[in-house]
């Protein structure tokens, strides 16, 4: 069964839910992205976009457009991955706990603190009974979201599933994540996240939803594959497991026009990247792209999102400086924390 | 993405585990319910200040569960009841050649490490420098279901499913489903949560709880109390359910539908649980008439049994099967329950249980629904169904079919 994405989404760092393509970088001086939230009114209703918190808005608001832009009402089920869930709620509402010793706290941030909260709201704005689900599963939130969506469509169990991912970089977890160690010492250009020759990256956040259905049209995108490697000693992502992924749809890497990369900008991680491409990529182009939204779990579906779109453009934004005009097969090749790898296959 | 052929091919529950307020083991669990003891009582373990609200705590500090689990000290107590109960469903499975099958760890809950985050935020909410890290950095959900596929050796499908109180009743369907995909030939899938003070203050700010033991489907039900623990099935394919010396029945339906009424209350008709119970009906291929036993999500709050009860007997009027809802033992045990559950369940229709619902008196005025008030033996189960729903409106039945 071929799997098409029909519409993808995505609010992130950059200007990526309207307009062109990635023309305009935004450029950061942290070491912090925060998505740009686009206007919410022609998507959610007014009073819903005060009471939700941001990530619940964001993931809600670009579910709803993915769905207008594949012009379906009523998806055939809801799938989301998240590895942190609300977290902003979650913040509130263990801080009013330590504060206020237990005491007269408000249930809201409680109520919306819950994994599941962003498919419920996409569920309770379109009042789609249909089957809905959440991952969280750390760096392969995203990804096993995906893979239930493409086992419900095979087993013609939904028409159509509507699958996303959302994370939020809060105040809290920027300051835990940042004492884990995860974020540069310096802050720099974005811009500059690769030229950086330092440890570590930068913090992101971001939503993408796509609209998967089995059924071809004009402008839909073909996913050909996906796979997860969890990597440890036994694991790690090879030349051979790249190739052996690409025969699997007896394809090879001569077949592939752009290769879309997960280096973080750590020195030290992306010798990884700068390997297959003294190797298996030696002959292709590689787009990074993580200097756009930060790193974070569910980062992977920004470039998917990001390959379906060159895809659709029929052609690669300039601001990603790949002599490659345009492209009809996309290699995402993702790691998170050097331990979550993810290969997802798109083509024309 | 596989490229496997998914094929209906039935799905058989080879072994299961628990550990909860009710017994540390499967059968301790049943000689509580033949005894009819219930797990809640005063807090013990839990440090929250709401000491009048009854828990149903596993019966041991951190320290003895470490032991139990054979993990380190500084372990969360959601990752040591998990182990535990996983462990003993692997155990009971018996799979002699695991090592040269397919195996996976479908998992759910609902807050992580939360435990160990709560205790790290006394000191972070002060001071943003102060604060264990080893104490936040297995927040996550994930990281959770990650430590225990490790300790147990389960590589090839692990995930982590989080939909609030369904949470462990999807991760049993979905690993049902990865076998049916030929992704897997043993998962092992239910889920876990220990007790918070994070859930306890949440569900105590929404007015839910009962300050005495809970009462679910009696007319004077005042709310739910909050339990702990883990529950996992080990689901395997026709082919390795042949080659075991003993299974407990075969795994026949399941569905998951939404409400989407409202994030945290179920519409007045429960249209999300009877979409739910429907669905799974047609899955297994089967009738209202063929469900013997309901074990019912049934918290004891009103707002629950008043819809799980308008959907069910919407769905079996006038031929309603026996039911109860198990948490009058156990406590909703949240994450947890689906799996906790779907053991009972299976050993329901192995054995013939039915097990009682506490505290029962009079049925709720509106609806002429009356549990099963003792525990059963031998009684002639073929099918029975069990029910989890959850926060945004997320609904899902499992039904168990007799071999």
């Amino acid at each position: 069964m071929k799997i098409y994405i029909h519409s993808a989404t995505a609010i992130s760092p950059q200007h990526t839910f309207d307009g062109a393509l990635l023309e305009d970088l935004v450029t950061y001086n942290t070491n912090r992205l925060q998505v740009i939230e686009p206007p919410y009114q022609d998507l959610l209703d007014t009073k819903l976009i005060r009471r939700m918190s941001r990530i619940i808005r964001m993931g809600t608001a670009a579910a709803i457009k993915c769905l207008r832009d594949a012009e379906i009402d009523q998806p055939g089920a809801i799938v989301t991955g998240t590895a942190y869930g609300c977290l902003e709620d979650t913040g509130t509402f263990l801080t009013k706990m330590v504060e206020q010793c237990e005491d007269l706290l408000p249930p809201t941030p409680f109520i919306q603190s819950t994994h599941n909260t962003v498919s419920a709201q996409i569920a309770l704005t379109l009042h789609c009974h249909a089957y809905n689900n959440t991952f969280v599963h750390n760096g392969f939130s995203f990804e096993s979201a995906m893979q239930d969506a493409v086992l419900l469509l095979r087993e013609q169990e939904a028409d159509n599933v509507l699958v996303g991912s959302a994370d939020e970089l809060t105040d809290i977890s920027y300051q835990i994540l940042t004492r884990l160690g995860l974020y540069k010492k310096q802050a720099g250009s974005n811009l500059d996240l690769f030229n950086t020759n330092t440890k570590r990256t930068i913090g992101g956040e971001g939503t993408a939803f796509f609209l998967l259905s089995p059924t071809p049209s004009q402008d839909a995108v073909v996913l050909e594959g996906m796979n997860t490697f969890y990597l440890s000693e036994h694991a790690q992502l090879s030349p051979e497991r790249i190739a052996a992924f690409l025969s699997v749809h007896n394809l090879s890497v001569e077949d592939v026009d752009v290769v879309i990369d997960g280096s973080n900008g750590d020195a030290i991680e992306d010798g990884l990247y700068k390997f297959l491409q003294q190797t298996i990529f030696s002959a292709l182009p590689v787009i990074r792209y993580k200097h756009l939204c930060g790193d974070y779990p569910t980062v992977s579906s920004f470039a998917l999102w990001l390959a379906y779109s060159i895809i659709k453009a029929g052609k690669v934004p300039f601001s990603l400086h790949v002599k490659q005009p345009s492209a009809k097969r996309i290699l995402v090749c993702n790691t998170y924390l050097n331990k979550y790898c993810s290969l997802m296959l798109v083509t024309k | 993405m596989s490229n496997g052929e998914y094929t209906d091919a039935p799905i058989y529950v080879a072994g299961a585990g628990i550990i909860c307020a009710i017994g540390n083991n499967v059968g301790e669990c049943i000689t509580s319910f033949e005894q009819g003891t219930a797990g809640m009582g005063g807090m013990t373990y839990l440090n929250s200040l709401h000491k009048e609200l009854p828990v149903a705590e596993v019966k041991h500090n951190n320290k003895e569960l470490v032991v139990m689990a054979g993990m380190t000290a500084s372990t969360s107590r959601t990752a040591l009841l998990s182990c535990i109960a996983a462990r003993e469903a692997l155990s009971d499975a018996g799979i002699k050649n695991i090592d040269s099958l397919r195996s996976g760890f479908i998992s759910a809950n609902t807050v992580g490490g939360m435990d160990k985050s709560e205790h790290f935020f006394e000191a972070f909410a002060v001071d943003r420098n102060a604060g264990r890290l080893r104490n936040v950095n297995n927040h996550e959900c994930g990281n959770i279901t990650e430590m225990v596929a490790e300790q147990l050796n389960l590589r090839d499908q692990v995930t982590t499913i989080s939909t609030a109180c369904s949470s462990s009743a999807n991760a049993i369907f979905y690993a049902a489903r990865l076998i049916r995909h030929g992704l897997l030939d043993v998962a092992v899938a239910g889920g876990t949560d220990a007790l918070t003070k994070f859930t306890l203050n949440g569900f105590n700010t929404l007015m839910i709880l009962d300050k005495e033991y809970c009462r679910p489907f009696d007319d004077t039900r005042a709310g739910l109390n909050l339990g702990e623990g883990a529950g996992y099935v080990v689901l395997v394919s026709e082919k390795v359910a042949a080659s075991l010396p003993h299974i407990y029945c075969r795994f026949s339906g399941y569905n998951n539908s939404n409400d989407a009424y409202h994030q945290t209350a179920s519409s007045p008709d429960g249209t999300g649980s009877y979409l739910a119970m429907q669905g799974a009906l047609k899955k297994a291929k089967l009738q209202p008439a063929d469900i013997d036993y309901i074990n019912l999500h049934g918290t004891g709050t009103q707002n629950n049994d008043n819809a799980e009860g308008t959907a069910i007997t919407r769905l079996f009027a006038p031929h309603v099967p026996r039911m109860s809802s198990t948490k009058s033992f156990t406590g909703h045990t949240l994450g947890a329950s689906g799996g906790i559950e779907a053991v009972f369940s299976a050993l329901a229709v192995k054995h013939g249980y039915v097990y009682p619902n506490l505290r029962f008196e009079a049925p709720m005025k509106e609806l002429q629904l009356t549990p099963e008030t003792s525990f059963l033996k031998n009684a002639p189960l073929r099918h029975v169904l069990s029910n989890s729903f959850g926060f945004g409106g997320n609904c899902t039945s499992l039904i168990f079919s007799k071999a």
